[in-house]
């Protein structure tokens, strides 16, 4: 019987996947090789049907998106680009000056992982610059494909939807570029050009959706919220012996906590929730989470929508006005730091009504150490001897942001509070960490399961610089300061044959090793 | 005035006109186009200071290059030191008297032409021989490369290869670019050589604004590296926005009316 043709749509032939859902990594051998042609490992192509589901028509239309991919999705694309040219001098600077030397082409995890050539930071802005060269510059329009300029076709368009899903938006391009040129821009203004067009992500713009509606990426009410701090709490009671609070919505705190609400019950983020809870009790600072304010997380910016990004933003300073506040600490979340510290001051600042003797925002870690520092809490170091911790630095903190007063404070404090924690650090490859660190692989909204074979590949240079440290020196935790670094590696760790348990936060660390009781 | 060197004026006059034009409207969009978000790639300067070595070290060593891949660094370095000390030696035609440092450059010899080729060839065989350059190049990248090379070896081969003819031409050529820029043309000089190098020049000066030769003034702009990391100390901004929305009670608003952004004056 003859099968009726269907004429596919355009959205479902841009969106249309064929992930290799039996994907398993390479045995892991401490070495990261750069693929090469001549053994047959770059396949042009090998990851183009890696992509995520498409959103739907409510939560496009709820973010105020097209609800679906646009029949005048050609001109709808160039002019949105011509906008956002207009708008961002990031964009419009690195698609006029890439030379196209080929530093960058080693560098990115996605592509040392997939083999997929187009995975190169360059090659990935190359799919973007040459819609920008045939529609706005006059060398693309007279030279054409000699210049490297193509209209925008389905195909190209598809593969838009799966290479800008392939970058976690982490920036290590942009520490090996001559000029510094940032492939995240352009894989968030493509991102950005294809939800204007109804082209959406689902799992991004879903959890948007649940911010704006619910108040946090987990879609968590403040009914359910409470009930969950009231429950660890007894959890915290039971297994200290004392009465440390998870205060919520508490008018007049010290401290306003915002933290990713995975840290409300995921494993092992809230082991890092307990961290927190400890501290402050023994600080004897008082605080309070807020129902108003219960994401840190931010993912208007992997979309690069600077009016989500706000929008989401907003809800601090509506706690803020609410809460009154003196200080306003951010908790361990690699994206919402970047936000925090370089962003909010611009999108909801400034922040006059807070103390201006410290930071605002500050970060959790910044927090901690200072008190440890000062002798104001106590850690015994004896309480995490079962650990040889690493450290894995995550993206947006290393590349997009600081803590403390000089710049690579964001190095040295998580580290300098790992240490007044535990006997035994070792850092990994100094090839791997601080500012070149890889990405654990899952960030920028490619925590889904769809794509679950790219998050692996993405994730191997991190893996293969773990597995050496848990060779040559027993490494048994990677401490983390990130909310989706702790989801992704919890997945992740196990496909290469790691335990999961070696994932945790820094703060588990602290509250494993923390004093509690009567100050000295 | 004959009709070749009425020829050759006009090629300068509009090759000149299309530089300056083309790199003036392209430094303009760079300044006007706004940078609404603090993006430095850190760590980075918390200090225009900062700010200015980091750029310092860019523009002068290459250093991040230099971290990346030293193959490409030492082409490009090599090329471009050629090329700095190969335009300072070019100094002597735009002077009827020689200034005494440009002439101790031209006179010391110090092959820099040749080092300028050398890289130049050197980067074009990378292009093709790693295949991941390969991949992503374009037919212009090889194109742009051919020009420069051929604009280095024509100027050599005027230098080096027949040099009484070259020693006699040089007061020629001054004649000839002094005229030009007192719009008063003298004769242009006919050795073969010469007139195809100039012609070439010229060609690069017109395709200059229009292709990747842009990053010359493009990396001032690039906000990773020319950016203060000062974003708790300082608002950046802020922005004059079309629909404020700062309490999550409003309803979103369609994309097309969506925020941004008329830069408020103060940029840096």
């Amino acid at each position: 019987m003859a099968e009726p043709v269907v004429e596919k749509t355009p959205a479902e032939i841009v969106s249309e996947a064929h992930p290799n859902k039996d994907y398993h990594p390479p045995e892991l051998t401490g070495e990261i090789r750069t693929p090469v042609v001549e053994d047959g490992m770059i396949i042009k192509g090998v990851t183009s049907a890696v992509k995520p589901y498409m959103a739907k028509e409510n939560i496009q239309a709820q973010l105020g998106f097209p609800e679906t991919l646009v029949d005048n999705w050609e001109a709808a694309a160039v002019k949105k680009l011509g906008e956002l040219l207009e708008r961002y001098k990031s964009l419009q600077v690195y698609l006029d000056i890439c030379v196209r030397c080929g530093s960058c082409t080693d560098k990115c995890q996605f592509y040392l992982g997939s083999n997929d050539p187009n995975n190169m930071p360059v090659a990935r802005a190359e799919l973007l610059r040459k819609v920008y060269k045939r529609y706005f510059t006059t060398e693309g329009k007279l030279f054409g494909k000699m210049a490297g300029a193509q209209k925008l076709d389905l195909k190209l368009l598809g593969d838009w939807y799966a290479y800008f899903h392939q970058c976690s938006q982490c920036r290590r391009c942009s520490v090996f570029c001559p000029y510094g040129i940032d492939t995240a821009e352009i894989s968030m203004a493509a991102r950005e050009i294809m939800d204007s067009i109804g082209l959406g992500q689902k799992y991004v713009n879903e959890i948007l959706g649940k911010v704006h509606s619910v108040g946090n990426n987990l879609g968590m009410n403040p009914k359910a919220l409470a009930a969950t701090l009231e429950s660890t709490e007894e959890d915290l009671e039971e297994e200290t012996g004392q009465k440390i609070r998870l205060p919520l919505d508490e008018v007049g705190a010290e401290v306003l906590m915002v933290t990713p609400s995975a840290d409300f019950f995921a494993s092992p983020h809230v082991e890092s929730l307990l961290g927190y809870a400890k501290v402050f009790h023994q600080a004897g600072i008082s605080w309070t989470f807020s129902t108003a304010a219960s994401e840190a997380g931010n993912f208007g910016m992997f979309i690069g929508s600077y009016s989500q990004m706000q929008k989401v933003a907003s809800r601090v300073s509506d706690a803020i006005r609410e809460i009154k506040p003196k200080r306003l600490i951010v908790g361990e979340c690699g994206h919402a730091w970047r936000v925090a510290y370089s962003f909010w001051n611009t999108l909801i600042g400034p922040f006059d009504m807070l103390d201006p003797k410290y930071p605002s925002p500050q970060h959790i870690c910044e927090f901690t150490l200072d008190l440890v520092m000062r002798g104001a809490i106590k850690l015994d170091k004896s309480k995490n001897d079962d650990y040889v911790v690493t450290f894995h630095d995550s993206c947006n903190v290393a590349r997009g942001s600081a803590m403390g007063n000089e710049p690579g404070g964001q190095f040295t404090i998580p580290r300098a509070l790992i240490k007044s924690a535990c006997n035994r650090f070792v850092d990994m490859d100094p090839e791997t960490i601080c500012e070149k660190t890889f990405c654990c692989g899952g960030g920028g909204g490619l925590l889904s399961d769809e794509i679950m074979q790219i998050r692996i590949q993405g994730a191997m240079p991190r893996m293969q610089a773990l597995h050496k440290v848990v060779e040559s020196d027993g490494v048994n935790f990677m401490a983390l300061i990130c909310a989706i670094c702790k989801a992704q590696f919890t997945k992740i760790l196990p496909k290469y044959g790691m335990p999961v348990s070696m994932a945790g936060g820094v703060h588990q660390l602290v509250a494993n090793a923390i004093e509690l009781g009567a100050k000295a | 005035m004959t009709g070749l060197t009425l020829a050759f004026s006009l090629f300068f006059y509009v090759a000149i006109d299309v530089f300056l034009v083309g790199m003036m409207l392209k430094i303009w969009k760079y300044v006007s186009t706004p940078a609404p978000l603090k993006i430095p790639q850190t760590p980075a300067p918390k200090t225009a200071a900062g700010v200015g070595f980091r750029m310092f070290r860019e523009v002068v060593f290459f250093r991040a290059l230099f971290r990346s891949n030293k193959l490409i660094w030492v082409g490009g370095y090599a090329f471009h030191l050629g090329l700095l000390f190969v335009f300072a030696k070019h100094l002597r035609f735009f002077f009827p008297a020689t200034p005494a440092l440009v002439d101790t450059l031209v006179n010391i010899d110090l092959y820099t032409g040749f080092v300028m080729l050398a890289a130049l060839t050197f980067l074009f065989i990378l292009r093709l021989a790693i295949d991941r350059h390969k991949f992503i190049s374009v037919v212009n990248d090889y194109v742009l490369l051919g020009l420069l090379i051929a604009i280095a070896s024509t100027g050599l081969l005027s230098r080096f290869w027949d040099s009484s003819d070259t020693r006699a031409m040089v007061p020629h050529i001054k004649e000839f670019v002094g005229g030009l820029f007192s719009f008063s043309p003298g004769p242009v000089p006919t050795n073969k050589l010469f007139l195809i190098h100039f012609s070439l020049v010229m060609l690069l000066l017109i395709y200059f604004p229009f292709s990747k030769l842009v990053h010359s003034v493009g990396i001032f702009f690039s906000p990773t590296r020319n950016q203060i990391d000062n974003s708790r100390k300082k608002r950046w901004g802020p922005w004059t926005v079309k629909n404020p929305r700062h309490s999550r009670s409003q309803e979103p608003v369609p994309v097309s009316q969506s925020l941004m952004v008329s830069k408020e004056p103060s940029d840096s």
